[in-house]
């Protein structure tokens, strides 16, 4: 069949939000050399341009569902609602962070084309059809990533984030090359489908060993990227050490997109063996809740504990994986949702109030934020309260809707202790929302800027989101449990 | 939309036009506050002239669709039991915002806006009949009022809104699990659509299971009553709180916890809560002298009065654990009783503080002779909180003994006793502040009641009495609902119950 080879206009349209991104990615790596310091500012707009530009055929993709270039792409219903979901969150990261790359003196082309690059593998790791077009996904989306996390230079902190993030995130992609290669010995393809085919036939069955062994190693690699316990060692670290809006972006998007490469594995790949992993998944659910959990109650830096704090989320969302079904699999996408956004804009807020050199990111810092700038904290407190999980937030929603999806799967002590640890939760959240409104303003908030138009506009943008996801959560949940069958 | 939809959210309308009001023209906002809390409050004396007496079930219904996937519906409605909590809501609201007026000096907008919000959150509670939106509300009122204690509180304001939080919170995702559990094994969280379906017997647990979701609901429920020895949060968010905060907290927000143990837990798993309803009353009984003890000894008014709360819940609580008809309507009604009074208490104590700027009991004494009026009205609301006859609490604590003298005499006879000590505690208070020498310290801060305070406790005082001899005005509607919900725990009782007196209801439903 050589006329397969070609792949036809509609196979390029399923595409297309890839050939955007790369596209104009690259033109803003043209343009960088070109454009003077001043006007640096119009790369970001380009950026937020072409993400704006992708976002459109990424959400039309729904209308025509299939696969392309020989099935190694697959768009359906479940890489529509991931695309759309890590360009938005990408949309949100650019706009806040063109005040702050200004603010560190360090706002230039190389910054956007490497986000837009990145989103570009989050999508292709999101509509992978294979193995192999996960794992080139995975690459693209992590390189850029690495480079991110150390995009200040002359930051220390930035630099050991970058380093650390790069040699363990290494080592994690060759596991889940190994996990790949296993796979592909035992059952002679790197087709998702193909797998689940070869799996499924009782006959043909390859040995289980090899199996289970390629199933664990894939689940280290995308453990790792999911900050998962027990591989979550780096997330504090890099969110740490990270830019702050590179910290939002870490913990949206590239996460966002290694569940979607997580649920559609395990999903299809996997799907027959399923009593096998769950029982792993499970006991990693409960870990990453508790490390995660409990290391945050003693964090005193902000960006820190947030990171422990999406840590904590990583393991809710592990808990729905662990349902092992389609109301799992829709509770974990409508949490990924309601997350990314309040994550993001969150840490929009740390961006903003950390000032030059990120000099203010001790919790102990916010002090007075509720009264200096009210507009601010309340949104700041909109984030929290979703972060704990209160009604009215798309937070909240989204922990009903994954707990609600492990007690049908009989997981009783999963969700117990998962409520139980979202309570501990509360007392660490709840620290910020005491000293933003409960204690007297020092130094910290004395000169502080008003916001930025493009980070104001990133907040009202999460904080509209994690309302409305909380309020009228059919609206994204009615896609979510419609795309959830694999 | 109806009126009761229009109770529930004027409040929350009255929430974002606070916010737009600017933050310097304080006195628009106070008058704002009280506006909008007025306007609520004259619709649900609407709602009390349209509710029909007659009927037991639920009026005023709502039921419009929410969330498609899982089935989650807006449903509200109100009967005899929840009208006369949406009544004491709304009612207490002006009176905080009253009281509020000149004592809440700074962040005043955000102090009124939060006040609003919490109404909307309290009237919520009230008035769901979805589960779901019942934890939505249970938890929105849970927020405002942790800014309150936290934000305008005194001293320990911080570490008070902390433990409140938590404590309600660990309860809440307790009472979650189970609301999910529930959901999944039937389908639905519509109040009424579970009820049918446990008369129809479509809905049977198994005991392990039936206790479990039992103590799901009833753990978070008797950390809001709060019951003995659930009870350590209260007395640190009384006495931090501000005075408003301390009034809606003990009026209300307990209240919380005895509706949901009335509205969900009996009639939801009436075996359980048979079963377990010895241990609970024991408790309850330990609440009551527990409480009163803690409360003679205490040289800090407020916190006196927050452990009579845990005291006078003591006997809410085994008035519904009797399964009586006489101690569920004592159980209702004290409620309400406990709402007024101790609503009134609190308002007086802190009258008292603005006054002299102290808690401390020690710091008082002869304030009768500066300011007889004050006096006065305190000593009518000691006289109700102890339980004098003609007077509100005591035809609550009377319904609840006669109704726990017909479940076990022994525990009416242990409860009577914490009746003895509430009139030591009060009295005793009463005779430190009010009597002996007038301190010269005192005498320079004591003035008399000013119109707007009188204003504030007028309503309250006039209840006190009202209540107190015309029960009739109050009782029919709360027998039709209680008798209904009583009934409600004998259908389908699904397991042996171990205590043969409490079984009772149980045989005869077999009988039939």
């Amino acid at each position: 069949m050589p006329a397969s080879f070609v792949p036809t206009a509609a196979e390029y349209f399923r595409v297309l939000p890839e050939i955007l991104l790369v596209v104009v990615a690259t033109l803003i790596m043209v343009l960088e050399p070109l454009t003077s310091k001043q006007s640096k500012r119009a790369l970001g707009w380009a950026a937020l341009a072409g993400l704006l530009a992708a976002l459109i055929p990424a959400a039309l993709a729904e209308l025509a569902p299939g696969t392309a270039f020989s099935g190694m792409v697959s768009i359906d219903g479940f890489a529509v609602f991931f695309r759309v979901l890590v360009i938005a969150a990408a949309i949100v990261v650019v706009l806040m962070s063109g005040s702050y790359l200004r603010r560190e003196d360090a706002e230039s082309g190389e910054y956007y084309s490497l986000v837009l690059y990145s989103v570009a593998g989050q999508c292709i790791m999101a509509a992978a059809g294979e193995l192999i077009v996960v794992f080139i996904g995975l690459e693209i989306s992590s390189i850029a990533s690495y480079v991110l996390a150390g995009y200040l230079r002359r930051a220390k902190l930035g630099n050991e984030a970058a380093a650390k993030y790069f040699l363990l995130g290494s080592f994690a992609t060759a596991f889940l090359l190994y996990g790949i290669a296993l796979i592909y010995g035992a059952t002679g393809t790197t087709s998702l489908q193909g797998i689940r085919n070869a799996l499924a036939h009782p006959h043909s069955v390859p040995s289980s060993m090899l199996v289970g062994a390629a199933a664990a190693l894939m689940f280290v690699g995308l453990a790792f990227k999911v900050s998962a316990a027990p591989f979550q060692i780096w997330a504090p670290d890099v969110y740490q050490g990270a830019p702050a809006p590179v910290s939002a972006f870490l913990a949206a998007g590239p996460k966002a997109a290694a569940f979607a490469v997580l649920i559609r594995v395990y999903m299809t790949a996997f799907s027959a063996p399923g009593a096998r992993w769950t029982g792993i998944v499970a006991a990693s659910a409960l870990l990453t809740m508790v490390v995660g959990n409990f290391a945050a109650l003693v964090q005193t830096n902000v960006k820190r504990m947030l990171a422990y704090s999406s840590i904590a989320h990583a393991g809710y969302v592990m808990v729905a994986i662990a349902a092992h079904s389609e109301t799992g699999t829709a509770a974990a996408m409508f949490y990924l949702a309601a997350y990314v956004f309040m994550n993001a804009g969150a840490f929009a807020v740390v961006a903003h109030f950390s000032r030059a050199g990120e000099q203010f990111v001790e919790i102990e810092d916010f002090a007075g934020l509720g009264w200096r700038q009210p507009g601010t904290a309340a949104m700041f407190s909109i984030f929290l309260l979703s972060l704990i999980g209160v009604p009215l937030t798309g937070g909240f929603f989204g922990k009903f809707y994954i707990f609600k999806a492990a007690l049908d799967a009989n997981l009783v002590w999963l969700t117990v202790v998962g409520l139980l640890t979202s309570a501990v939760a509360a007392f660490y959240y709840l620290r910020l929302l005491v000293v933003m409104y409960m204690k007297e303003p020092g130094d910290s908030v004395r000169d502080l800027p008003p916001l930025a138009v493009g980070t104001r506009t990133a907040l009202w943008i999460s904080a509209a989101f994690t309302l409305v996801l909380g309020i009228f959560p059919s609206l994204v949940l009615h896609f979510a449990v419609a795309y959830s069958r694999l | 939309m109806n009126l009761l939809d229009a109770v529930l959210f004027i409040p929350l309308a009255g929430f974002f036009l606070i916010l737009l009001v600017p933050r310097e023209r304080e006195e628009a906002i106070r008058r704002t506050a009280l506006a909008v809390s007025l306007v609520t409050f004259i619709a649900s004396l609407a709602l009390l002239a349209r509710f029909n007496r007659a009927e037991a079930g639920f009026q005023f219904v709502a039921n419009l669709p929410w969330i498609t996937q899982p089935a989650i519906r807006f449903y509200t409605g109100i009967d005899g039991v929840s009208l006369w909590l949406v009544l004491l809501t709304t009612l207490l609201t002006p009176i905080g915002v009253l009281i509020s007026w000149r004592s809440i000096d700074r962040r005043v907008k955000e102090f009124f806006a939060l006040f609003l919000l919490m109404e909307f959150g309290l009237v919520g509670v009230f008035v769901s009949l979805d589960l779901f939106l019942f934890y939505v509300f249970w938890e929105v009122s849970l927020v405002p009022m942790y800014f309150l204690i936290g934000v305008w509180g005194h001293e320990r304001r911080i570490y008070a809104a902390v433990k409140f939080f938590l404590y309600t919170m660990a309860g809440s995702m307790l009472m979650l699990v189970a609301l999910i559990y529930l959901y999944n094994r039937t389908g639905t969280l519509d109040y009424s659509a579970l009820l049918q379906m446990r008369a129809s017997g479509r809905l049977v647990f198994n005991r392990v299971e039936e206790v479990l979701l039992f103590l799901g609901f009833f753990i978070a429920f008797a950390i809001k009553v709060p019951l003995f020895p659930l009870h350590t949060w209260l007395p640190d968010a009384h006495v931090e709180a501000p005075t408003a905060g301390s009034v809606m907290l003990a009026s209300v927000m307990l209240k919380m916890g005895c509706y949901g143990l009335v509205r969900f837990c009996l009639p939801l798993f009436p075996s359980a809560s048979r079963d377990l309803a010895p241990s609970i009353a024991i408790l309850a009984i330990i609440g009551i002298l527990y409480g009163a003890l803690v409360a003679l000894v205490q040289p800090n008014m407020k916190k006196l009065v927050a452990y009579t709360s845990v005291s006078h819940l003591g006997f809410v609580v085994l008035g519904i654990f009797t399964f009586t008809e006489l101690g569920m309507n004592g159980a209702v009604y004290q409620m309400l009783n406990h709402g007024v009074s101790t609503g009134a208490l609190f308002v007086l104590v802190g009258y008292l503080y603005e006054r002299r700027h102290s808690l401390e009991i020690s710091d008082y004494g002869g304030v009768a002779t500066p300011a007889p009026n004050l006096s006065a009205v305190f000593l009518i609301t000691a006289l109700a909180s102890m339980g004098l006859p003609l007077l509100n609490n005591f035809v609550g604590e009377y319904l609840v003994l006669q109704g726990a003298a017909q479940a076990s005499f022994r525990w009416a006879v242990c409860a009577a006793i914490g009746v003895i000590f509430s009139a030591c505690y009060m009295l005793w208070l009463y005779q430190r502040v009010f009597f002996g020498e007038v301190r010269p310290d005192v005498a320079g801060h004591m003035r008399d009641l000013t119109g707007r305070e009188w204003a504030a406790v007028l309503p309250l005082v006039v209840l006190m009495v009202w209540m107190g001899t015309l029960t009739q005005s109050f009782l029919p509607p709360i027998t039709k609902s209680s008798a209904a919900i009583l009934e409600s725990t004998k259908i389908g009782v699904s397991f042996e119950v171990r205590n043969p007196r409490l079984a009772k209801g149980t045989e005869v439903a077999r009988a039939r």
